[in-house]
């Protein structure tokens, strides 16, 4: 079942201008009477028609359960579903489909290697060290799995443009710390940390490295290998695929070690009352019958960033992040939080002194869709000393069209608050 | 050059001056240092968080009323125009206007009750513009949902989300 996207991403390679807006069914409405621009990418991203067709498609004809029957439907749906992991796989670089697995998302990822890789070894007087920067899915396991062992959860600070500083980050690590879990890029900040440089650093002192990828892996390249990080966590709704489809990638040595997450079908080999077998990876982490249509729709979202290229897709958010930005702070009375040197995909603000849930409301009202509040990083909050934020986030179906009617609608506000 | 539109007929009815006033300038806001009856009103996905306090004396009637914490305009706007509908009022009375405003803004928006005719909503009528914005209406009743658990003395805090 070949579900590779066959609509046509118009791109003017000349000047390498993505224009793909149109592959994007639901970016092609109206919203209270204006043409919707979508800047809240960062909480889910919209699909395009190749992975609503894939996913429509395994659901009309290739439907069954997966790894079981010998009949023809089930074995199409376990190559539909197989044949995204591999594509997985060789989106990330990672040295074996062993290494991909199948998850809820980016937070069951994490929370599977807090409770199976980190939880059996921790213990009063082991740490675990996050930064200041974390979404709530990169702390609150990591204070679950610190109150059930004795383990102390240590804090790496950011700097007032919303950097994590190498050096700061480097001195909390010692023989004593037992994973350091950290984004690669922040999702309240768009502030894109020195991961490999932090891994390298991690790994001359044995340390193993978590990297929360659910807002890097839409907006960048990423290459496993190169990073060396021991373990990779992502989302499928945040690029371009369905929700409750996510991925962890782990170094196969480590997994192999790793006792399973969950217990249940599929994630066995030989079940007894003295005593069960488990079964060989990646499917001894995957217990229960997985999210066959949400993998499909996953590796139809791989085939159409593949299609359009990462380098180039990073590019072009790249340009129209440095527009936004600039746009933005010359918006009278604007405060932008998350001014880092490297970013990618989101700028956070406030706006004089608008709550940033009126503003989202006003600039609903112009179709205009933005994320305000706390965006699962209230500790972030607290440092800026902001209830939340206006979040505006790109996705490479943004254009600066987008972000001049976000100014616009901005300049809206201000007059209903002036 | 300003391309911004100018705010529609809806928007405007949301964002009143009385509204915006009430969100700039809230009336009553602080700490009630003697209060009897005090709740907390907390909308975790907004942020909204407002302590509420009152205290009742002699026939039930409510003396003075005061909150304080942060939120969105129409959240303060709603907390500051209640604090300054119920001093005076009978609990009971204070309760009939809670049922009313629910009315206002959820129910057939009459904002009426029949058989209470002391409840006039006059300027909380201002507040009907949530009606049209669905994702607001939890900030309108967060300040009078609070009320209601303060009179009731329920001591866990409220949430309209």
């Amino acid at each position: 079942m070949n579900q590779k996207s066959n609509n046509v991403i118009s791109s003017t390679q000349a000047a390498d201008v993505i224009d793909c807006r149109a592959d994007f069914p639901a970016l092609d409405q109206k919203i209270n009477d204006h043409p919707l621009v979508y800047l809240d990418s960062a909480a889910s991203s919209q699909q395009p028609a190749s992975v609503i067709d894939a996913v429509r498609a395994y659901q009309r004809h290739d439907h069954a359960n997966v790894h079981r029957g010998v009949h023809t439907l089930s074995h199409r749906a376990t190559e539909a579903f197989e044949g995204a992991r591999d594509k997985v796989q060789a989106f990330i670089n990672a040295s074996s489909r062993n290494e991909i697995i199948f998850t809820r998302g980016t937070t069951e990822s994490i929370n599977l290697v807090s409770q199976s890789f980190c939880r059996p070894f921790l213990k009063p007087g082991k740490k675990i060290v996050i930064t200041h920067l974390e979404h709530h899915s990169n702390i609150v396991p990591w204070q679950l799995l610190c109150e059930q062992t004795g383990a102390e959860l240590l804090v790496a600070p950011i700097d007032d443009k919303g950097q994590v500083q190498s050096d700061e980050l480097i001195a909390l690590l010692d023989e004593s710390v037992q994973l350091l879990a950290i984004a690669h890029v922040s999702n309240a900040l768009g502030s894109v940390l020195p991961v490999k440089k932090l891994i390298d650093a991690a790994h001359s002192m044995d340390i193993p490295v978590l990297v929360d990828g659910a807002q890097a892996v839409p907006h960048l390249p990423v290459d496993v290998l190169d990073l060396d990080c021991d373990f990779y966590a992502f989302s499928g709704h945040k690029m371009f695929g369905p929700t409750g489809i996510g991925v962890l990638y782990a170094k196969e040595a480590l997994l192999e070690n790793m006792p399973p997450y969950q217990g249940g079908g599929d994630m066995i080999l030989e079940v007894r009352f003295d005593g069960t077998t488990f079964n060989e990876l990646p499917y001894k982490f995957e217990a229960g019958t997985p999210n066959i249509s949400g993998a499909v729709g996953l590796g139809a979202a791989v085939d159409y960033l593949t299609t359009i290229g990462m380098a180039r897709v990073a590019e072009h958010e790249h340009k129209t992040l440095l527009y936004m930005a600039s746009r933005l702070a010359d918006v009278e009375d604007i405060r932008l939080i998350g001014t880092a040197d490297e970013k990618a995909s989101v700028q956070s603000f406030m706006l004089g002194d608008i709550h940033p849930h009126d503003l989202g409301t006003i600039l609903d009202h112009q179709g205009i869709a933005i994320r305000t509040g706390h965006h699962c990083a209230m500790p972030v909050m607290d440092f800026y000393g902001v209830p939340g934020t206006a979040r505006a986030s790109l996705a490479v179906y943004n254009t600066t069209d987008d972000i001049d009617r976000l100014i616009d609608s901005l300049q809206t506000a201000r007059k209903i608050f002036g | 050059m300003d391309r911004s539109a100018q705010p529609n007929d809806e928007l405007r009815d949301l964002y009143r001056e009385l509204i915006l006033d009430h969100a700039r300038s809230p009336r009553h806001f602080g700490k009630l240092a003697d209060s009897s009856h005090e709740a907390e009103g907390i909308n975790p996905l907004c942020g909204d968080k407002l302590k509420l306090y009152f205290r009742v004396g002699d026939g039930d009637i409510i003396e003075d009323a005061k909150f304080e914490g942060s939120g969105c305009a129409i959240s303060v706007a709603s907390a500051s125009l209640l604090t300054d509908t119920v001093i005076g009022l009978t609990t009971s009375q204070a309760m009939d206007y809670f049922t009313a405003v629910n009315n206002l803004l959820t129910g057939d928006g009459s904002g009426t009750a029949a058989d209470r005719p002391h409840v006039n909503l006059s300027k909380l009528r201002a507040l009907q513009g949530v009606r049209e914005f669905p994702s607001r209406v939890k900030c309108a009743t967060l300040a009078w949902h609070g009320m209601n658990s303060a009179m009731r003395n329920q001591k866990i805090p409220v949430s309209t989300e």
